[in-house]
């Protein structure tokens, strides 16, 4: 298959590179069936670790022999957060926000970190319903929410109408703000907006494309609306 | 963002109770009440706002919109797109759904409240940067904003020592309605008009409203609607939508037979609290509903302002937007 060749290209380049360390790829290659940018970033990563720190790296084993028992770090507190109709339980500082949370803790990076300032819309999410900033909002406030992230709108397999929209009308270029834009227009749906264009445009003002790929982002809202 | 402890209140009395352990409710207090997030977040992501304490006051019961006298009482916690969008405020009070539509993202009027918008801080960039000098920040320090860039600050209501925007839309709205602040204090309940809530910065810049420690806001109230009278909000950018004003105005206006029988007249983008102009409002009343009246209401209303090196243009802007709103709001 062309994912499995890829990857085992990339593994052989690694190995190159990292003279023999060609362990994190190769064993990402049994845990991951396609191979994606984040899967070769994630390998690059624990690799640079393996050959600046291989001290560190052979002491793991110990480590996490211990880790089965939990371990508590300083100064988090106990949170149950529900996302995408799962219970997670964690332990994280208060400090910690929800878009952090749910890219760093719970493993969902779906939902993007643009400006981390309430200014680009990138880490749009649903909280009860409703869309918000997961940037300005801290995880151990949600307690009792129902949080819903692009993850839990669709899969690449079964999308939601509105990615699907997106992709019939090509709706993004660098599609970083993509997931920010769909959690936006799906929320939108339930609101009282106008029949026209620039009513999407004027709802969706709190999404930025700094590829500029408005037209085609309303065109996608505006087929999903008249399915409706 | 510094560490901090953090409390989920389950009562008033419990989040008042850990609130009043601050020295203050000003800037520098040690600890906060956090609701929507949306300014306070910010606010600790650029270590501005460093408490030692957070408390999450969103279990608390107020977030009901509801009539009062014949007028309406917006609880604490009611969301900034409840308020907008509530039948009430929009057949009633149109200055304050237009106002607060006009502000902010839909995402971000999801999560801001009434409360958390009363004290919403300065979008003035050398507060947010702890590389300048401010006063308000650091009382003392000085103030790099007065010869750098303060095309976006304050022409009303300024002083040597801060010369900061208060950035809200909401806010100037209430002002226009006459609103008033319910606040529960450790002394008891007490109420207090929004035109005495803020505080001026004269020399004490880091002193912005009558807030002390232990003060929780439970609501804002609104008087009931005068009769025969229309309200607007027009708020002129940079951008039309998801920017600050660079001047605005927030109007209720009685006309009968041709004369301005009531006027309340507030202006935001230019002050350094939500601005009432008392001086616009006695130009009007009992004149020709004219556009001359309006000019020299809205000559009346800039006449004290003091522009600094970069916005001298909001003197004629903020008095092209009052005539404007003026001529708008009472042909509509």
């Amino acid at each position: 298959m062309v994912a499995d060749s890829l990857l085992q290209d990339e593994g052989e380049m690694m190995a190159k590179v990292l003279d023999g360390e060609k362990a994190p790829v190769v064993e990402s290659q049994e845990k991951e069936t396609r191979f994606s940018r984040r899967s070769f970033l994630t390998g690059l990563g624990a690799a640079g670790v393996a050959v600046t720190a291989q001290p560190l790296m052979a002491a793991v084993p110990e480590a996490a022999k211990q880790a089965d028992e939990e371990i508590v770090a300083p100064g988090t507190v106990p949170l149950v957060l529900n996302v995408n109709g799962e219970e997670h339980r964690l332990n994280v500082e208060p400090r910690v926000a929800l878009l952090d949370c749910l890219r760093e803790n719970l493993n969902l990076p779906g939902t993007k970190k643009g400006c981390d300032h309430g200014q680009c819309g990138a880490c749009t999410v649903h909280v009860n319903g409703r869309r918000v900033l997961s940037c300005m909002s801290l995880a151990v406030m949600h307690a009792n929410d129902e949080i819903t992230t692009i993850e839990g709108l669709g899969s690449p397999e079964k999308m939601h109408a509105m990615q699907a929209s997106f992709v019939e009308h090509d709706a993004y270029q660098c599609g970083y703000c993509t997931s920010g834009q769909i959690m936006s227009a799906t929320a939108m749906l339930k609101e009282n907006v106008g029949p026209t264009d620039d009513d999407v445009r004027h709802a969706m003002y709190g999404n930025i494309c700094r590829c500029g790929a408005y037209p085609n982002i309303v065109a996608a809202v505006q087929a999903v609306r008249r399915l409706a | 963002m510094e560490q901090f402890s953090f409390v989920n209140a389950k009562s008033e009395a419990q989040a008042a109770e850990v609130a009043a352990r601050s020295a203050t409710a000003q800037l520098g207090a040690t600890v906060r009440y956090v609701a929507g997030g949306t300014n306070l977040v910010d606010l600790m992501k650029l270590d501005v706002e460093r408490p030692k304490q957070v408390v999450d006051i969103n279990a608390l019961e107020l977030s009901q919109i509801e009539p009062l006298n014949g007028g309406l009482r917006i609880g604490a916690l009611a969301r900034n797109s409840d308020v907008a969008n509530h039948a009430t405020v929009k057949r009633d009070y149109a200055v304050l759904s237009e106002a607060i539509l006009s502000g902010a993202s839909p995402q971000i009027r999801n999560m801001a409240t009434t409360a958390g918008n009363l004290v919403q801080r300065t979008r003035c960039p050398y507060y947010r940067d702890l590389a300048q000098r401010c006063n308000k920040r650091e009382p003392g320090s000085g103030c790099d904003a007065m010869e750098g860039h303060n095309r976006m600050l304050a022409i009303l209501g300024t002083s040597e020592h801060c010369i900061a925007t208060n950035p809200s839309d909401q806010n100037v709205a209430l002002m226009a309605l006459e609103a008033t602040v319910q606040i529960r204090g450790t002394k008891g309940d007490r109420t207090v008009p929004l035109a005495e809530f803020y505080k001026l910065p004269g020399t004490t810049p880091h002193i912005e409203t009558v807030l002390e420690p232990g003060d929780l806001i439970t609501a804002v109230t609104l008087p009931a609607p005068r009769p025969g009278t229309r309200s607007g909000y027009l708020k002129l950018r940079d951008r039309a939508a998801y920017e600050f004003a660079l001047a605005s105005a927030a109007l209720v206006l009685g006309v009968s037979g041709g004369r301005v029988t009531h006027a309340r007249v507030a202006m935001g983008g230019v002050g350094t609290v939500p601005w009432r102009s008392r001086e616009a409002e006695e130009v009007l009343m009992g004149k020709p509903a004219t556009r001359e009246t309006y000019v020299q209401a809205a000559e009346a209303a800039l006449k004290d302002a003091k522009p600094r090196s970069e916005n001298g243009f909001k003197v004629e802007l903020a008095k092209r937007c009052v005539v404007h709103a003026l001529t708008t709001v009472s042909v509509a």
